[in-house]
């Protein structure tokens, strides 16, 4: 693999460290404020500064990694499950039901520009942590959906499903344990992919106000938070500005890594 | 195409069902006598049936005949009519295409500044392969990818008009002032055009018909512009088409950093903000069915620039 997608993976291990043992790492109390100490620089006792309440900015990026994290996998997890189960259905079925999913329900995912079907969903559910999820799932499954269904469609043509099928298999048990562990490839690429989106995504919904409510110290929530001060005080965004472009950058290079390492063609140039 | 359009629309339409609560006490608040909710309500057609036929609890589905909500939006879209705002009684249409134009100014602006930095950008990339600048140019365009919007704009901000004093931190007021939020908004699209241009130059480098010119003593520059260009930008529009839809997302953020009078501040703060549903539903349209459009007109020119696609 890469030399960037080792980089990256050091990068994603360094944060869910951070993300797992943050109430040991955080040196301050997150929703500890200190009106005395607004807007300090940088210094020995606060690493990276304090913001506009006082609170600790270093103490707040360790528990916003545990949020993105958090809620990265999740998105990750549930649409992948989902996507891949549709997909695999639409490819293995083909047919009508193939164009029904993929012709038509795809299609309606995809006509909502990027995040404007997760910022409609939670403008008329209303904010939070779950309905977050949900609305990201909403928008991230059918990414998956279409990795797999072309997967099925490759696959389901080799030899060995016609010799499992000649063995007499089922269906369900061709489809799992025959086409799944050899379409799987593809699917991890994106889910590595899809991480970096659902980190960007939920970053981007809780800076419009529209994720994470604060006192939850969601890096997007303290960019928003930080934006007025930033002449002034311009540690206070940069911080989780860097945070974030850390965990996307290191999740996209483990994705383009993988999708490199996994597809011959592309590892010869 | 008119399939997933009504399909969106009929989403859409139907968004307003799932909101916590009545609407209309959302709105009129807890002190609102029943009177006003109930006025507020036949105002609004709120007070009928959402759709052709409901779940009545035990009574099973009940048959609500033509006479509904997602039949009332329809006939009204048909006739240009998005319904009226909640908040201002304002019709929607209006409201919205006070402010379209502003947020097609800034996505064009964007697309332009995007292209201005990628096109260069890629074929000196992709024509000097694993050259410095072949490598300064994938830095940037990883840069451009991982950082987001919301971190790119302030920091303009900061050093182009508090540092330097060139633009207005925020606001439309003179022409100059689209450049700031259209370089945050081009950024992330110039850094994904770069990696496409410069993966696309590259592939048809290697091409026959290069050699063939390359053999026929053609300058490398004629073979770069004239033939290797015209072949290689065909999946860049592509590209461009299906990311419209990324900058029209990207464009509601980009008008909150910069307080850019377009759709995006209005489906915001009029419309979220101050939760006026029929607003949101009419901004959340036209930004998706601007974005189908743009797709499919995408998708035509496409076929244009590719023979190949036309025959087959």
């Amino acid at each position: 693999m890469s030399r960037l997608a080792y980089i990256g993976f050091a990068i994603a291990v360094l944060f869910i460290m951070a993300a797992i043992f943050a109430p040991f790492v955080a040196t301050h109390d997150v929703a500890a404020q200190d009106l005395a100490m607004r807007y300090f620089p940088p210094s020995a006792e606060h690493w990276f500064g304090t913001d506009g309440l006082g609170r600790d900015v270093f103490s707040r990026v360790v528990f916003g990694a545990r949020i993105s994290l958090e809620v990265g996998i999740t998105v990750v997890v549930i649409s992948a499950i989902f996507g891949t189960f549709i997909g695999s259905i639409a490819g293995f079925y083909g047919g009508l039901v193939d164009k029904f999913l993929s012709g038509y329900v795809f299609n309606v995912f995809l006509a909502f520009p990027g995040l404007l079907l997760a910022i409609a969903l939670v403008a008329f559910l209303g904010a939070g942590q779950g309905k977050l999820i949900a609305a990201l799932c909403v928008i991230g499954w059918v990414g998956y959906a279409r990795v797999m269904r072309g997967q099925v469609l490759k696959v389901r043509e080799y030899d060995y499903v016609m010799a499992a099928r000649a063995l007499g298999a089922s269906n369900l048990r061709i489809l799992f344990t025959h086409i799944l562990p050899n379409a799987i490839q593809p699917l991890i690429v994106q889910a590595s992919l899809g991480m970096a989106g659902a980190v960007l995504s939920e970053a981007s919904l809780s800076f419009l106000g529209l994720g994470i409510p604060p006192p939850a110290p969601s890096w997007g929530t303290m960019i928003e938070e930080a934006r007025q001060f930033f002449a002034t005080s311009p540690h206070i965004l940069l911080f989780p500005g860097i945070a974030i472009a850390l965990t996307v950058l290191a999740f996209n290079f483990i994705g383009d890594g993988l999708r490199e390492y996994l597809d011959p063609k592309q590892r010869r140039r | 195409m008119l399939l997933v359009i009504w399909t969106v629309v009929s989403l859409v339409t139907l968004l307003i069902e799932v909101v916590p609560g009545d609407p209309a006490t959302v709105i009129l608040g807890e002190t609102a006598t029943q009177e006003q909710i109930e006025n507020f309500r036949a105002k609004h057609g709120l007070d009928r049936p959402a759709f052709f036929f409901s779940y009545g609890g035990e009574k099973g589905f009940v048959w609500n005949g033509g006479d509904n909500r997602y039949a009332d939006y329809w006939l009204g879209l048909l006739q240009g009519d998005l319904g009226t705002s909640f908040r201002t009684d304002r019709p929607v249409r209006d409201m919205i295409f006070e402010r379209y134009p502003s947020t097609i100014k800034l996505a064009v602006a964007a697309m332009l500044v995007a292209i201005g930095i990628a096109l260069p950008l890629g074929v000196l990339a992709g024509s000097r392969k694993n050259s410095v600048v072949d490598n300064l140019a994938s830095f940037f365009a990883l840069l451009g990818i991982s950082l987001p919007t919301f971190v790119i704009g302030p920091f303009l901000v900061y050093l182009f008009a508090v540092q330097l004093g060139w633009f207005s931190p925020t606001g439309s007021l003179y022409p100059e002032d689209i450049v700031l939020p259209a370089v945050t908004l081009g950024a992330a699209l110039s850094a994904i055009l770069t990696r496409m241009i410069r993966s696309s130059v590259i592939e048809e480098l290697g091409e026959d018909y290069v050699r063939t010119a390359r053999a026929k003593g053609v300058s490398e520059r004629m073979v770069l512009f004239k033939h290797v260009l015209k072949n290689g930008l065909i999946p860049v529009v592509t590209i461009l088409g299906l990311q419209l839809g990324v900058l029209l997302a990207g464009a509601i953020i980009t008008e909150k950093i910069f307080n850019w009078q377009g759709l995006g501040l209005l489906l915001l703060e009029d419309g979220i903000g101050k939760r006026d549903y029929r607003l949101v539903q009419g901004c959340v349209l036209v930004i998706s069915v601007t974005y189908i459009i743009a797709n499919s007109l995408t998708d035509f020119v496409y076929r244009k620039l590719d023979p190949r696609i036309r025959l087959s």
